[in-house]
């Protein structure tokens, strides 16, 4: 196994930390990516991502933990969206552009003085692109803290967040107060993208959220099952991603490490486009004996 | 006053008098007098945009009243009923979204419950009796999504209905659905509301396809209702006075038309209406 794990890989230190935190983050974002596609929020996910930059830009610049100001920025954000109108279907898209560009500025500054005021020119790369390795071990409790506050909270909205994403009138005559379950929702999207970030940068943390769900709930129709399968691809992805990235020190004489957060969007991607290719094999097959009718009725969607 | 009291007589699960409701302002339905008994079939017949979702609106108590009142079982209505079950106008499910018929229908036993508890065996029992009274068997693992629009009707019915409403409120089903489809939909309520015991309130444009299974209607034009039993609203006398001009009814064919003069603003009238033929 020596060709592709390098020797020590799994003594050494910064490798486990960032080894448990890619689980964890990608265990969260994956849980909460299923209901961020279901309800149709892959584009507020996108833009608390730009929050979450803005947030762990201040955060470097005022000396704090990244974690803490990719988590506060972005639960900060869905705050303002849902203040905007994220929860009406017209409002989403101009909450979501509103605070988006808001941030993406506050970002451009931060980053801007960072640069500029101290001696570190990493901070731009490191706060968009991620730097798993640099993780210290005392963020672990902060990560798994909020992790499981977040996984707890969805399991005890689950239900209603799943009507009220069917859909809302449902939810509100069977009793649900849709708007506060909305507003709950939002903030843990905001906490997973803050998670993910520290993973895989805040820019691309959208591509462990979405990604894995999109790619699971492509080929399955049981919705839990499609996010156990997503959780699996998301580690798998994350995994996958950090064991190359510590190997291709070694694949260049130069010896330069290649970032940690394209290894992972790369495996992520990989793991659509395969997704993909089963869903389409399946839709055109022809119609079997259990299959029968819904064939027609599948081929006139799409 | 005898005749009053017999309009609260125990039977009755709904009663609506003098309500008046508004929307921004502008009045949408005045004097809305009516009553639902048990296990009653009713349909609320109008055009479109003559306020039959408003009214749905107000009796699930999503909506306020200007005037009057809405009683349940004679107390004042209570913001979310468990006792009413709804079927929304339009549901548009994605067809992308892993959501099986079946799964739409257990989110009728605990979707509005909170934390994630394992569904007991007489629930999942229920679930498959229900799936079985709507004809849902055959595609109850199917996506919703993928459903057609009379599938995905039934499973929506199965959903209102598997928490044991009383009242079952259903907005313009038949709409969208070829006449087949509809006289399916309509024989299935009617069975499955009559083995349930529970009361429909079900809105339309068209009443002759409800004919044989309506104890009784609700029509609604000009903002305002008339209602009882086929017999008694479906006249000359009673449908002129609501519309605010002469019309005619007309039985052929154990079809029923309502025959409006050919003025101007009759004719404008008879376009939203199809139950309105120009005479």
């Amino acid at each position: 196994m020596h060709w592709l794990f390098e020797p020590g890989l799994f003594s050494n230190h910064t490798v486990r930390t960032a080894l448990l935190v890619g689980l964890i983050a990608a265990l969260v974002s994956a849980v909460v990516g299923v209901f961020t596609v279901l309800r149709g929020q892959s584009f507020a996910g996108h833009a608390l991502t730009d929050v979450a930059t803005a947030g762990g830009a201040g955060a470097f610049l005022a000396g704090v933990a990244p974690i803490i100001g990719f988590v506060g920025g972005g639960v900060l954000g869905a705050g303002a969206m849902d203040a905007i109108g994220v929860q009406r279907v017209k409002g989403r898209d101009i909450a979501t552009g509103v605070v988006l560009g808001a941030a993406t500025g506050l970002s451009a500054l931060f980053l801007y003085l960072s640069a500029t005021s101290s001696a570190s020119t990493g901070a731009t790369q490191m706060i968009l692109f991620g730097s798993i390795f640099t993780v210290q071990p005392s963020t672990l409790p902060v990560v798994a803290i909020l992790s499981g506050v977040v996984l707890l909270t969805i399991a005890f909205i689950a239900r209603p967040l799943l009507l009220s994403s069917l859909s809302i009138e449902l939810a509100a005559t069977r009793g649900v107060r849709v708007r506060v379950v909305g507003l709950v929702f939002m903030v843990t999207l905001a906490v997973s993208v803050g998670l993910s970030a520290i993973v895989i940068g805040s820019i691309l943390s959208t591509a462990l959220l979405i990604g894995p769900p999109a790619s699971a709930l492509k080929v399955v129709n049981r919705f839990w099952l499609g996010a156990a399968i997503a959780v699996v691809l998301g580690i798998g992805a994350t995994w996958a991603g950090i064991v190359f990235a510590y190997d291709s020190y070694y694949w260049i004489p130069s010896h330069r490490a290649l970032p940690v957060s394209f290894f992972v969007v790369a495996f992520v991607v990989v793991e659509f486009a395969f997704f993909s290719v089963v869903h389409r094999r399946r839709r055109g097959r022809p119609a079997t004996a259990i299959e029968d009718s819904s064939h027609h009725v599948e081929t006139q969607w799409h | 006053m005898t005749t009053r009291a017999s309009l609260d007589a125990p039977t009755d699960i709904l009663n609506v008098k003098d309500m008046e409701v508004a929307i921004d302002g502008r009045v949408i339905l005045r004097d809305v007098d009516f009553r639902i008994g048990a296990s009653e079939f009713t349909g609320l017949i109008g055009s479109n945009g003559s306020g039959k979702t408003t009214l749905f609106q107000v009796i699930l108590g999503l909506r306020p009243t200007v005037a009057g009142t809405v009683s349940f079982h004679g107390q004042p209505l209570a913001r979310r009923n468990r006792s009413i079950g709804y079927v929304p106008q339009k549901v548009l499910f994605d067809p992308e979204m892993p959501l099986r018929a079946r799964d739409l229908v257990a989110l009728g036993v605990d979707g509005h419950r909170y934390g994630l508890r394992r569904r007991s065996r007489a629930v999942l029992a229920d679930i498959e009796e229900m799936l079985t009274a709507v004809d849902a068997d055959g595609f109850a693992d199917r996506r919703v999504g993928e459903l057609s629009g009379g599938e995905q009707q039934r499973v929506l019915i199965a959903h209102a209905l598997i928490s044991r409403p009383e009242l079952l409120l259903l907005d313009e089903p038949l709409a969208n659905l070829d006449p087949g489809s509809a006289q399916e939909i309509i024989g299935l309520l009617h069975r499955v509301a009559t083995d349930n015991r529970v009361a429909v309130l079900l809105s339309a444009h068209e009443m002759n396809p409800l004919l044989p299974v309506m104890d009784r209607v609700v029509y609604v034009a000009n903002g305002r209702v008339a209602s009882g039993t086929t017999d008694e609203v479906v006249r000359p006398d009673v449908l002129s006075a609501l519309y605010g001009h002469h019309v005619d009814v007309l039985r052929v064919h154990g079809r029923v038309l309502v025959v409006a003069s050919s003025s101007d603003e009759d004719d404008r009238m008879v376009s939203e209406h199809p139950d309105v033929v120009v005479k």
